[in-house]
């Protein structure tokens, strides 16, 4: 049976008012909690640490500004930033942060806090890597090809990785074999993998202290001063993106490095253990 | 085993001492889920009741797209929509990425090809056994339509809640587009790939064994309607 156009219009007419109807209910949505918010695009480490728990709340109280916090690795956070998608960077990968604001994506960067990496791995150590040197113990790893789990993600953690990789005269894209394993996830995913594998990994402390799943897993490598792990933050450039929330991002940017919120940071602990060390106004 | 076991008493610790976050996750999902089942179901039944019934140049390629986006990967849709609604996107202007907004529009759009593809089976097999008899009647196509519509509500309402289904447990393309903002877009499933994340999995399992008992819940609720509906109507 042919359908008729009239009877086509009908129902198309029928389609398009349920459709409103519809549309209608999610526009009728009452507004975002909080009308003055930023939205924040930052590490998984700095969430997954629990800091942002821990620190927002005393930011909003004083300021009535919401932070929506989006964590994401830093290469990812750096793009969510130039395609202007958040107000605020908080990220740790200082190579590509200046490039961020060189290249006029970010009005300024400014350091705020330090943690630093770990190696770990199976308790028994297969490789012998344990130290306080972070290029031995990569040497000692690959040298037996013992499993290491990478980041592969290009965030923050992933190229301090590298780093370190060519700092040991060890050029991984080439020499990689089965052992080298590239998980292309987050930190917590990434240490899961390690964790049901029993292979080593690089990590920041602060996703450490705060993951549960380690299995066989302990710290193996820990501190070499070459496994300082800076974060900084920075505005997303205005006059790139003119709806960032300038005054408000920046409202929060300088109480992170006022003495205020820098006590604030310091005063983070697991177990007894703080987890980030404020720098603010210092060259890192 | 150990661990399954213990997220069973997790989530029973959870919902006994289920504390406002909680709640509000929880409810966040269930309304962002059953906005969107309700979106993609006004726009994917007219459309696979159309492809039922009406014959058109193009028809069976249709089909064999609409069944084939029953398979449709959420995390693409994910990116086009994270892509779309990007402030360097096309629809940027309206500042909807990592909104509540975008997790519904990612949601329906996902929801749009299961509810299209079953509906047009559902409607071109009910239209198969009365096609002669309404034509005998002298039934018009729109009425027709109405008719299967109305005699195949039940089979449909399956449809929808499978629609529902989809939408309530989606977690790649919410994460892209909500991000997983605590308090304004963390729902159930992105709850659950954070604490998984963060190594916790029993946490992380007791969190899915709340989020199954949802999705039973509102079956359930769906399934008394349909039958109290069924005994008043006949």
């Amino acid at each position: 049976m042919e359908m008729t156009a009239r009877a086509f219009w009908r129902l198309s007419l029928a389609w398009v008012a349920a459709a409103t109807a519809a549309s209608t209910i999610l526009a009728t949505r009452p507004a975002e909690a909080a009308d003055r918010f930023i939205t924040v695009a930052s590490t998984t480490s700095t969430e997954q640490s629990g800091l942002f728990k821990y620190l927002l709340p005393i930011f909003e109280k004083k300021s009535g500004i919401a932070v929506h916090v989006v964590a994401q690795g830093t290469g990812q956070a750096l793009d969510t930033g130039k395609r202007g998608d958040a107000d605020v960077l908080f990220v740790h990968n200082r190579v590509a942060e200046v490039k961020f604001v060189a290249d006029g994506y970010g009005v300024k960067r400014f350091p705020v806090m330090y943690n630093d990496f770990v190696i770990v791995g199976p308790k028994d150590d297969p490789a012998h890597a344990k130290g306080n040197d972070v290029l031995e113990g990569l040497k000692k790893i690959a040298a037996a090809k013992a499993a290491f789990c990478s980041r592969a993600d290009k965030s923050g953690t992933h190229a301090a990785e590298l780093r370190y990789w060519k700092a040991a005269g060890i050029d991984i894209a080439k020499d990689k074999g089965p052992w080298y394993r590239e998980t292309g996830s987050g930190m917590g995913p990434t240490l899961n993998t390690a964790s049901g594998m029993n292979a080593y990994a690089l990590t920041d402390r602060a996703t450490w202290l705060n993951f549960k799943n380690r299995g066989d897993l302990v710290i193996l490598v820990e501190g070499d001063k070459r496994l300082f792990n800076q974060y900084g933050v920075m505005l997303v450039n205005p006059a790139r993106h003119p709806h960032v929330k300038k005054e408000a991002g920046q409202q929060f940017i300088d109480w992170l490095v006022s003495p205020e919120g820098q006590q604030a940071i310091a005063g983070y602990k697991i177990n007894g253990e703080q987890l980030f060390f404020p720098n603010a106004g210092t060259d890192n | 085993m150990f661990e399954i076991l213990s997220s069973f008493e997790i989530a029973l610790g959870l919902i006994t001492h289920a504390d406002a976050e909680l709640w509000g996750i929880v409810w966040l999902s269930i309304e962002l889920s059953v906005v969107a089942a309700v979106i993609g179901g006004a726009m994917g039944l007219p459309l696979g009741a159309i492809v039922g019934i009406a014959r058109f140049p193009g028809r069976r390629a249709l089909i064999v797209v609409l069944n084939a986006m029953l398979g449709l990967p959420s995390v693409v849709v994910g990116l086009v929509f994270y892509l779309l609604l990007s402030r360097a996107g096309p629809l940027g202007e309206w500042g909807l990425l990592f909104t509540p907004k975008a997790i519904v529009i990612a949601q329906a759009a996902l929801v749009v090809p299961i509810v299209a593809a079953l509906t047009r089976q559902v409607i071109e097999d009910a239209w198969a056994e009365y096609a002669e008899q309404m034509r005998s009647l002298g039934v018009g196509t729109a009425r027709a339509v109405r008719t299967l519509l109305w005699d195949t509500r039940f089979t449909l309402f399956t449809v929808g809640l499978a629609g529902f289904g989809r939408a309530a447990s989606e977690v790649g393309a919410v994460m892209v587009v909500g991000g997983n903002i605590d308090g304004v877009t963390r729902v159930m499933t992105t709850a659950i790939a954070l604490e998984t994340s963060k190594g916790d999995l029993p946490l992380a399992l007791g969190l899915g064994v709340i989020l199954i008992g949802i999705v039973l819940a509102v079956n359930a609720a769906a399934y008394g309607i349909r039958e109290w509906s069924a005994r008043r109507h006949g």
